[in-house]
């Protein structure tokens, strides 16, 4: 089987002698949104910059489409698609003049390009800002750019590190609407992020790493069914006494005695503490998760 | 890459460097303008004259061949040195590196685009000095061969000068305190004739010597050296900077972690 993108004993050694890369083996199937996880310094943005050329790999293998990066890499690097988590175009460029001069750079001829331009930069709604010098953008407007660029030779994997950093709510839901409709055309997407929400939200398939190791690699609903235990926040209507408990849960009430804390068990029922609230004539106003699912898993796995 | 394809691409830096060098042309065609406007005022009109004759011709058209070369020379290099660094700064080298386009491709277009900056204020110069003297065309061949292999020779130096630059500093060092003391010193305002005999043997080393004279050569026909042992030189250099400066690029020095 072809994969999109396939690693196998990746190892990195800077010339400092950090080891950012212990021997990654990793696979992406095609079409898949696969996400890869990880704290800042963990072997991410080395992954993905040995995926794109922009570091060299001290040893391994590492195939694009089936394509050896060491034996054909100029072919490897026409699947691939990147946006970076920095901004790397030239800024006083136009915004059209960055994405078609990307264009010439994979020999894409000027009228196909200019086409591809337009169709790209209109629906990640730049097209107005065409004749503008990229450096007069708002942040938002930058990372869209990248995205139309790292588009415009129309990649089978589209890389994504951090599309989202410091883009407002309402920004990054549109962009993830860009993204879900690329990968169900068929691109392969391969995203970091910080959001795990983001993550859970949109990926299949997942991989964690951590100091320069895989630590899980797996279907996101795979890896959310290991999670044993969730915290849960509920809003009172009225205040409870603060020694106020259940049998077997672990209970928090906040200061004033308003909201609860409830760790839940895999296996127990919350009905138990709906019943309980209502002995007391307490409702609950509303009710969520203290933090992410994923998060709480990513922050088990990074500690061990 | 297909031939078709990599032709694109080399198009595609080659316009990408000229629209730069135009876009910013208060600072890349205008200062040798006026520069060279000032140089052919004081050295060659008002001091000139008082000067004489020197290898036969008036100082006036004795310089001009060495202040059109000096031109070229300092704008391919600084051309090249500063556009490659300054994608290097900006992080904007990364829209090549991520491409397939091969690493030769990406020098060649480089240095042409240093080449194309090199020549085009080479023939402002050249038409900034007709208001001042004439010039007679000895050697159409030998003048065009001259300048355009002295171009492509100095835009190679200034992409392994911008290939080791960490810093803007870093790309102003050369063209400071190497290539301006060279070009003064290689004979744009002197015949070596007027020097001892040593320090004409220590000129002799001083590569800008024999493209001044080649230049000089094809256009006034006089030279302080042998034309034939100038072109070997340039195309000697011109072939080590080229694999040295691929060879760079390929190992990704300065540009790969």
């Amino acid at each position: 089987m072809t994969y999109a993108i396939e690693i196998s004993d990746l190892k990195k050694r800077y010339e400092s002698g950090f080891e950012a890369l212990k021997g990654v083996n990793l696979t992406v199937e095609k079409g898949d949104f696969f996400a890869l996880l990880g704290p800042n310094g963990a072997g991410k943005s080395t992954t993905i910059g040995i995926l794109c050329s922009l570091v060299n790999k001290s040893s391994g293998k590492v195939a694009i489409f089936g394509e050896d990066i060491d034996k054909n890499f100029a072919k490897a690097k026409q699947y691939l698609g990147v946006v970076p988590q920095e901004f790397n175009f030239n800024v006083f460029e136009t915004v059209f003049n960055v994405v078609v001069t990307q264009a010439g750079f994979y020999g894409i001829d000027k009228e196909v390009a200019a086409e591809r331009a337009e169709k790209y930069l209109k629906e990640l709604d730049l097209w107005d800002k065409k004749d503008v010098q990229s450096r007069m953008l708002s942040g938002g407007m930058k990372r869209r750019l990248m995205i139309a660029r790292a588009l415009i030779h129309e990649p089978e994997v589209l890389i994504l590190d951090e599309p989202t950093a410091g883009v407002d709510i309402e920004l990054r839901r549109s962009m993830w609407e860009f993204i879900k409709g690329l990968n169900e055309n068929g691109t392969t997407i391969i995203l970091t992020t910080h959001y795990l929400e983001e993550a859970e939200q949109l990926c299949r398939n997942i991989a964690i790493i951590n100091a320069g190791e895989i630590v899980e690699n797996t279907s996101v609903k795979a890896l959310l069914k290991t999670l044993n235990q969730e915290t849960f926040i509920l809003d009172l209507d009225q205040t409870l006494p603060l020694d106020w408990s259940v049998d077997d849960f672990s209970v928090v009430l906040n200061n004033d005695g308003s909201s609860l804390e409830v760790e839940v068990v895999k296996g127990q029922s919350i009905n138990r503490i709906f019943s309980a609230l209502d002995q007391v004539n307490v409702n609950v106003v509303s009710m969520r998760n203290k933090s992410n699912r994923l998060e709480e898993l990513f922050v088990k796995l990074i500690k061990g | 890459m297909k031939n078709s394809e990599i032709w694109i691409a080399f198009y595609t830096i080659l316009v990408r460097e000229i629209r730069r060098f135009t876009r910013i042309w208060p600072q890349t065609l205008l200062p040798p303008a006026i520069t060279m406007t000032l140089y052919f005022a004081i050295f060659g009109n008002l001091i000139g004259d008082r000067i004489g004759e020197m290898g036969g011709f008036s100082y006036m058209q004795y310089i001009v061949p060495g202040l059109i070369m000096m031109s070229v020379i300092t704008n391919s290099y600084s051309n090249v040195s500063s556009s490659f660094f300054s994608a290097k700064f900006q992080l904007s080298i990364q829209e090549l590196l991520v491409s397939p386009t091969p690493n030769w491709v990406i020098l060649l277009g480089y240095v042409l685009g240093g080449v194309a900056r090199g020549l085009f204020v080479g023939f402002i110069v050249t038409i900034l000095s007709l208001f001042f003297t004439h010039l007679a065309l000895e050697n159409l061949f030998l003048t065009v061969l001259v300048v355009c292999l002295t171009a492509v020779m100095f835009s190679l130096g200034g992409f392994v000068n911008a290939i080791y630059a960490r810093s803007f500093d870093d790309v102003s060092i050369v063209p400071t305190f190497i290539l301006t003391p060279l070009t003064y010193l290689g004979g744009v305002f002197y015949s070596i004739d007027l020097l001892s005999d040593f320090w004409q043997s220590v000129s002799l080393l001083n590569p800008v010597l024999y493209m001044v004279n080649a230049f000089r050569y094809g256009i006034l026909g006089v030279s302080d050296i042998n034309i034939y042992w100038a072109l070997v030189m340039v195309s000697v250099f011109i072939v080590v900077l080229f694999w040295y400066g691929l060879r760079l690029l390929n190992q990704g020095k300065g540009i790969r972690n």
